[in-house]
């Protein structure tokens, strides 16, 4: 039986090299989403904002969004987002929180509900609190900064503190993008958004480290081995299981884009697109970023230099 | 390093085998799993509410009103004292959280702040913890002739606390009183209380169930003011004015009440929806217990022809006329109800009162058709998930690739297990994680698979390559894991509801797979080498 090989062994590309592109790639992208997150705002579900939000499914299959709208304007209530997604005349209402406290907002689901329901097969209602939407907004913005400061101090503890810091700046390289994504997309940010910038968080340092270790244990082996050609040699003799494991991950991931249903569509498309910015930046953002964060203590460093210089003069000689 | 001892193997049959057994339950009908032997697990997987479909309320004890109305009850109180000593006082002002006595002889001072001491109440000694010896009230002094009682802040909190585990209570009784199936009620936080009912689809009625605090009281009517004429001029201190059957924008019938209680809701015994015999209204008739039916009985005695109030909430219901001595410690409310809200009512009443009024903060209810579908699409996304990778590891490494996955499978099974045994809630987002655990799970076995790989082309043996790629791939395992784990456990705590339901299928996950890929694929790679003694890496 002949097997599947996605990477040629002994490959000898020389990734590092194309930094010269994926750098100022990168450094564009982050800066665009940083002005698009300061002009256009990310679209913040209710966890963050407070308000209600209603979901429900036309029962004839086709939704009267027209409709929808004047009947829920007509409760004059400020404004309203209206909303179709999905198949079968699924729509979302999204009101904002009432002044007036919890009676007013209750009074509304009530309007709402008798308004939609002869119509609509009400399936999701939610209040979100001004106060919870505070503390949600709290904790979403601790765990992010968090567990990046939790991950630097273990792989300061595993590794070096330069090596720590390549890692890091690689992840927030790939939650600046992702965030990118729920710009450009307008997919909603909330709760679930968190869960997956932190699983990707997760996942982005789970592919730096690989490369680093191989990093790491070729350092010990070859001890005057200029630091482009280490790199290189580390993201080659891991690229074959870096490429496997993108793939079993991103056909896990598909296979919840095409079937796991409308509710957990969102949070599977920036999965997705998270799977493919962290295996990019491991191998193009934060492995050559060691380049100039250095991959050794100064010790090594000193006999790295000596050993470029050789090579130069053994070039010159040739 | 491939020798596996034999104690090792049946070990982790072992462990296999239980595995399957705690996760059997989740896949066998009802009937089969009440047929089990009692000793024999039968726990199952709790679906989360955004699965099953239901109503979630999160609850706030509303701490201010709870403050408020400490310092009034401290200020009735301290009125009381001073007239039970007789201290002549020139007023009793409430400021803040601290009550001024002004005293008319400044000689008082010692006596007046020796009353208010009895007052105080130390603090947390109620509930479950044996007490601080601290006391929740300050008494101190203004002036020469004032002297003051400050209530705490500890005390308040205190209070605060202890107020959300009785509403705990009274919260439970009430819910159970809707009939519907397994309720939870949990306490969230220092003043919050998550109530979940699986099934409720509309949840207005709990949160009407939930939205009063039932304090029921039995008062005299101030018979210097007729009911039904606003009062003119000041009240005299031991009354005030309440309303009957107010609705938005009328205020009602003002009717001025004293404020001693007779007989408060703590003292019925029993409360029961019915009929008027006369006139077929819905009422509600009671029964108090011994004191409450003893106290009634006396007011009663001494008042006839006086008319009395029955209050809910501050809100008069109504204001009948004692005919006769009421003796035998039980009677009927009539109002304007309906046959509903003089069942509501009888609940409330049979569950007892809240300490403090509870606000809504969160509501989160999902309908069953949309839980229906989210099980079924994420079951679906499981299957081809499970499907793509396994076809897609055994396309890549054959043999080797056919261990992953039975490792795959093996992991899934775990986490179903351990999910089980620990009582964890599934949730939609746990659903995404076990689909996204199914893709990183053969991460370990790829790490390992393409190590040894390597090493065999580095021209090692088959058995030494083996074994080298195991030992060189673990410390990365372990390392890119740990990260994992970091974030996975920031998420557990942080996260609530559906998030955190993601975040434990996703620790389970990173835990089982470093079981099953290192320990179990090495086990089945020893004994196939050890069978076939192959010369020639399969992949």
């Amino acid at each position: 039986m002949r097997l599947i090989r996605l990477f040629p062994d002994d490959s000898k590309f020389r990734f590092v090299r194309w930094r010269v592109l994926s750098f100022p790639f990168s450094a564009f992208i982050t800066v665009t989403t940083v002005v698009l997150f300061l002009t256009v705002g990310l679209n913040f579900g209710i966890d963050f904002t407070g308000g209600t939000l209603m979901e429900m499914q036309a029962k004839s299959g086709q939704a009267d969004l027209a409709a929808v709208r004047s009947t829920a304007h007509s409760f004059e209530v400020g404004e309203v987002e209206v909303q179709e997604f999905g198949q079968g005349g699924q729509v979302s209402v999204r009101f904002r929180t009432q002044p007036g406290g919890e009676g007013a907002q209750s009074a509304l689901v009530q309007k709402a509900r008798a308004a939609f329901q002869n119509d609509y097969e009400i399936r999701r209602v939610e209040t979100v609190g001004p106060r919870v939407s505070g503390e949600l907004v709290q904790s979403g913005t601790l765990g992010v900064v968090l567990s990046i400061v939790s991950v630097l101090v273990y792989l300061w503890f595993r590794f070096e503190l330069n090596l720590a810091i390549g890692a890091v700046i690689g992840t927030l390289h790939d939650i600046v993008l992702t965030v990118g994504f729920f710009l450009i997309t307008r997919e909603e940010f909330n709760m679930t958004s968190i869960a997956a910038i932190l699983t990707i968080v997760g996942y982005s340092l789970n592919e730096t480290v690989v490369v680093f270790d191989r990093t790491r244990e070729l350092l010990r082996k070859y001890k005057n081995i200029p630091t482009e050609e280490l790199l290189d040699l580390s993201i080659n003799s891991t690229m074959s299981r870096t490429v496997m494991t993108a793939t079993t991950t991103a056909l896990s991931l598909l296979a919840l884009v095409l079937f796991g249903g409308q509710a957990i569509q969102g949070f599977a498309n920036v999965m997705l697109f998270g799977v493919l910015i962290c295996t990019y930046s491991a191998i193009f953002v934060s492995t050559p970023m060691l380049i100039y964060l250095g991959v050794k203590t100064s010790a090594r460093a000193a006999a790295d230099a000596k050993a470029e210089a050789d090579a130069k003069a053994a070039q010159v000689r040739a | 390093m491939l020798h596996f001892s034999t104690w090792k193997t049946a070990a982790i049959g072992a462990l296999c085998l239980l595995g399957v057994i705690f996760a059997l339950p989740n896949v066998l009908p009802q009937s089969v799993r009440d047929s089990y032997p009692s000793w024999f697990p039968a726990r199952t997987i709790v679906l989360g509410l955004d699965l099953q479909g239901g109503s979630q309320l999160l609850l706030e004890v509303d701490g201010e009103a709870l403050r408020k109305s400490r310092a009034i009850g401290l200020q009735e109180e301290a009125r009381r004292v001073m007239r039970e000593a007789r201290i002549g006082t020139t007023g009793i002002d409430l400021n803040g959280m601290t009550v001024a006595v002004t005293l008319r002889d400044p000689n008082d001072l010692a006596k007046a702040q020796e009353r208010l001491r009895t007052l105080a109440q130390p603090i947390g000694s109620s509930a479950f913890s044996p007490g601080t010896g601290q006391l929740d009230l300050e008494v101190g002094q203004r002036n020469a002739n004032v002297a003051t009682a400050t209530l705490t802040d500890q005390g308040l909190q205190a209070r605060v606390r202890q107020a959300v585990d009785q509403s705990l209570e009274v919260i439970r009784r009430r819910v159970d009183q809707l009939g519907t199936v397994e309720p939870s009620i949990q306490r969230q936080g220092a003043d919050r209380v998550l109530v979940q009912v699986p099934g409720l689809a509309d949840p207005q009625r709990l949160k009407d169930i939930l939205g009063q605090t039932a304090k029921l009281e039995f008062r005299l009517v101030d018979p210097n003011f007729p009911i039904g004429q606003p009062p003119s001029g000041p009240l005299p201190a031991g009354s005030e004015l309440m309303y009957e059957g107010g609705s938005e924008g009328n205020p009602g019938i003002p009717v001025v009440v004293e404020r001693r209680v007779i007989v408060s809701g703590e003292d019925l015994t029993d409360a029961q929806p019915g009929f008027d015999q006369n006139n077929r209204q819905p009422i509600v008739s009671f029964k108090f217990n011994t004191r409450g039916a003893q106290a009634f009985a006396q007011v009663t005695r001494e008042n006839v022809g006086r008319p009395f109030a029955i209050v809910l909430d501050n809100k008069v219901i109504s204001a009948p006329r004692i005919n006769e001595p009421i003796t035998g410690g039980s009677g009927q409310i009539s109002g304007n109800f309906t046959v509903e809200s003089a069942n509501d009512l009888a609940v409330l009443l049979r569950a007892g009162a809240l300490p403090a009024p509870l606000n809504v903060v969160e509501e989160r209810t999902v309908g069953p058709g949309l839980g229906q579908d989210s099980i079924t699409a994420g079951t679906r996304a499981t299957w081809v998930a499970a499907i793509f990778v396994i076809v897609f590891m055994f396309a890549t490494y054959g043999v080797f690739g056919f261990f992953a996955n039975i490792a795959l499978v093996v992991h899934v099974v775990f986490i179903f297990a351990l999910m089980s045994l620990l009582g964890a809630t599934l949730t939609l987002p746990g659903i995404a994680g076990i689909v996204l655990t199914i893709g990183t799970a053969v991460d370990s076995n790829v790490l390992i698979y393409e190590r040894i790989r390597e090493e065999f082309r580095a021209g090692r043996s088959m058995v030494s390559a083996i074994e080298s790629g195991f030992k060189h791939a673990f410390a990365v395992i372990v390392d890119s894991n740990s990260t994992m784990a970091i974030a996975a456990i920031i998420l557990f705590l942080l996260g609530s509801g559906p998030v955190r339901g993601f975040a434990v299928v996703f620790l389970l996950g990173i835990l089982t797979t470093v079981i099953t890929a290192v320990t179990m694929t090495r086990l089945m790679i020893a004994l196939w080498y050890r069978r076939t003694r192959p010369t020639t890496m399969p992949f």
